[in-house]
């Protein structure tokens, strides 16, 4: 039977910022896909622009409200290269610590909040406080950690304040970090109960051959700067990202698009996995082993058992991270800061994918001319280009325009998509 | 939620998001220790960055960011005329926030150094009381979840709600933060109203006046004590037009 099928999402839910899908099918064959970003475009390059070096990690912070620390690092990181500035040992944990801690509260908010709805047949995680309570629960716990970790490391979770150019402002005292230690320890039995909850998902069967970029681990899981990789084999280094990230401006979206070997690449946990899976924790490879995730993965459904998986791991590395800085006792933690003319860039990996930012300086410390590339900027037309091909795969007797809306919305929220921030 | 055994209203309640970063929707599921007490006390009816369920039925609509597009502007008289309550949550929809920044620059410049040959539509930034009347102004980049959930309780039980009258200054002393101004760093502290738990000079950052003006501040005498203190006009300035809570149209 040659079926018809139409979507039309006008404003999808259960993701950060205003993006619509539209899909038309014809006696089987597909018509028309599209991902569109409509989000209100605000201009932040052109804002930064003569801007004093202490305030572009502030300013540059508000382009996301969940991945600001990850705005606030690429920021600082971008600066200092510029300046030729190396931070503390103590401060680069400190660094580590407060993204690790973000890593862990984003992953669980999409996880629980913005994806499980979807798999427990709810339109929102508001009912399952009542019909999953215990899940609900240890979400809720997971998060707090994470969130609390961010708060005793940068000072504040959403719009960081102590980590600035020359390092992190504040040392949290040694009692903190141990305390923090101790709830990510009590944590481990939550990750595991999480683990059995996304087990039972049921992850559509879907597959595209996709590009993969990310940050290249040498000795660690790469999370703060470092070489540039693809899967299709290219590599650069981290101050000719323009190389991979190829943005270019087009008349259906707010949000740039991007392209390296193909017409579209892909940024995020399953490109951190597939590129650098050799270096997760053991108790992360346990469990992507447990949960069928094998390099290299081209399912984007599966993102969500990346995004666990990441979870396992930044929790054991925090915890080894809280140890070592619970250790160093009284340590400096800031550089002097000498501005001089410059550029620099710095990448980051934030929880939905690379991100890059790239500041040239004047003699006075201020901005010249900035470039901010976002990871959901990179993922847009990756995006666009799954649609078609999920639509055809699912463009078959049985499928109804609701059964193929829930797995178009699925599919874009498998990016959690942070589409503010593409369109900053 | 009860009081005393007082089972307090139930208020339905719709948060909406326009021009911004999306940080202050994000508070409200935030500060887990509450998290359930809270959801268990509102119904939550419209939320799309949470929710797939809609209605417009609601008594109190949140809302989010600044107006910076035709149909933003349309959006909001919608909400406008469906909401019983409406609350400008955080510094954008309270003041533009940093968003307004772009309002000196040339807005066609700024779209072809961006976007090239595929400019967007944009209009210079407004405060959401620019477009509609607001009932109730909540500040902060990002809100505070607590007074967040004060201002909540307030409604539920219907008593007004008085914000702080203090500035953050008194907030640092409480907690007996080192003041940062006496340091050498600039701080928006004695100007700035507070009510946030003063967070960033904690964290060794001076205040940015996220909240705007405090009750009765005194700018002129701030902008002569931060020159005595070697501050330039141009950092102070900077400063105070951050997050547009000093401004005039705040």
């Amino acid at each position: 039977m040659k079926i018809d099928l139409n979507v039309d999402v006008h404003h999808l839910t259960r993701v950060e910022g205003h993006g619509n899908i539209h899909v038309r099918v014809r006696a089987g064959k597909v018509e028309e896909a599209r991902w569109d970003v409509v989000e209100t475009p605000r201009f932040f390059e052109v804002m930064l622009k003569g801007k004093h070096y202490t305030t572009a990690g502030i300013l540059s912070a508000r382009i996301c409200g969940i991945c600001s620390i990850g705005h606030c690092l690429a920021s600082v990181r971008a600066t200092e290269s510029a300046f030729g500035l190396e931070v503390p040992e103590a401060a680069k944990k400190l660094r580590l610590l407060a993204k690790h801690g973000e890593t862990l509260q984003s992953h669980v908010l999409h996880l629980f909040f913005l994806a499980a709805p979807d798999f427990l047949g709810a339109p929102s995680v508001l009912p399952l406080v009542e019909k999953a309570p215990e899940a609900v629960k240890l979400a809720v716990r997971l998060k707090g950690a994470g969130n609390r970790l961010c708060d005793a490391v940068a000072g504040r979770t959403t719009h960081p304040v102590s980590l600035q150019v020359g390092g992190v402002a504040v040392l949290p005292p040694r009692a903190r970090l141990l305390a923090l230690r101790d709830e990510l320890e009590r944590t481990l039995p939550d990750l595991a109960a999480a683990a059995d909850l996304i087990a039972g998902f049921d992850v559509p069967r879907f597959e595209r051959e996709t590009e993969f970029v990310s940050l290249r681990g040498e000795s660690e899981y790469p999370f703060i700067g470092g070489r540039l990789v693809s899967s299709d084999g290219v590599a650069r280094a981290e101050h000719e990202y323009r190389e991979m990230t190829n943005e270019y401006a087009v008349a259906s979206s707010t949000s740039k698009w991007c392209r390296l070997s193909r017409a579209s690449f892909a940024v995020g946990p399953l490109a951190r996995f597939n590129n650098n899976h050799r270096l997760l924790h053991a108790e992360a490879k346990k469990l992507a082993a447990r949960l069928g995730l094998e390099p290299v993965c081209h399912n984007p459904f599966m993102a969500n058992v990346a995004r666990l998986v990441e979870c396992v791991h930044v929790t054991h590395d925090a915890i080894r991270l809280l140890e070592e800085t619970a250790a160093m006792g009284e340590v400096k933690t800031m550089a002097d800061v000498a501005p001089r003319a410059g550029e620099g860039v710095g990448a980051v990996e934030v929880p939905r994918g690379i991100l890059y930012h790239h500041y040239a300086y004047d003699g006075d410390g201020r901005i010249a001319r900035a470039n901010c590339v976002i990871p959901t900027t990179q993922n847009n037309a990756n995006i666009h280009h799954d649609l078609p091909v999920l639509a055809e795969r699912f463009a078959v007797d049985g499928m109804t325009d609701e059964k193929l809306e829930l797995l178009c919305s699925m599919l874009v929220r498998s990016y959690d998509p942070c589409i503010s921030c593409s369109v900053h | 939620m009860k009081y005393l055994g007082i089972e307090p209203k139930r208020l339905r309640f719709a948060v909406f998001e326009f021009t911004g970063c999306e940080g202050c929707e994000l508070q409200l599921a935030n500060k887990e220790e509450t998290l359930l007490a809270f959801l268990g006390a509102v119904d939550v009816v419209e939320f799309r960055e949470v929710s797939s369920a809609r209605n417009g039925a609601y008594d109190v609509a949140l809302v989010d960011g600044a107006i910076s597009r035709t149909d933003e502007v349309e959006r909001l008289r919608e909400i406008r005329a469906r909401a019983k309550v409406l609350v400008a949550l955080g510094s954008c929809a309270c003041f533009g926030g940093v968003n307004r920044m772009k309002n000196a620059c040339d807005l066609d410049q700024a779209n072809r150094e961006v976007y090239g040959d595929h400019p967007k539509e944009t209009l210079p930034t407004r405060a959401i009381h620019e477009v509609v009347p607001v009932d109730l102004k909540i500040p902060g980049c990002p809100v505070s979840k607590a007074e967040v959930e004060r201002i909540v309780q307030h409604l539920l039980f219907e008593v007004p709600y008085q914000f702080p009258v203090y500035p953050v200054c008194l907030e640092c002393k409480q907690h007996f933060t080192v003041c940062l101004f006496d340091k050498g760093q600039l701080c928006l502290g004695p100007i700035t109203r507070g009510g946030c738990d003063a967070p960033c000079p904690a964290g060794g950052l001076g205040c940015w006046g996220c909240r705007g003006k405090a009750a009765d501040a005194n700018i002129d005498e701030f902008r002569s004590i931060a020159r005595e203190r070697a501050h330039g006009e141009r950092e102070i300035a900077e400063r105070l037009g951050f997050f547009g809570g000093f401004e005039e149209h705040s």
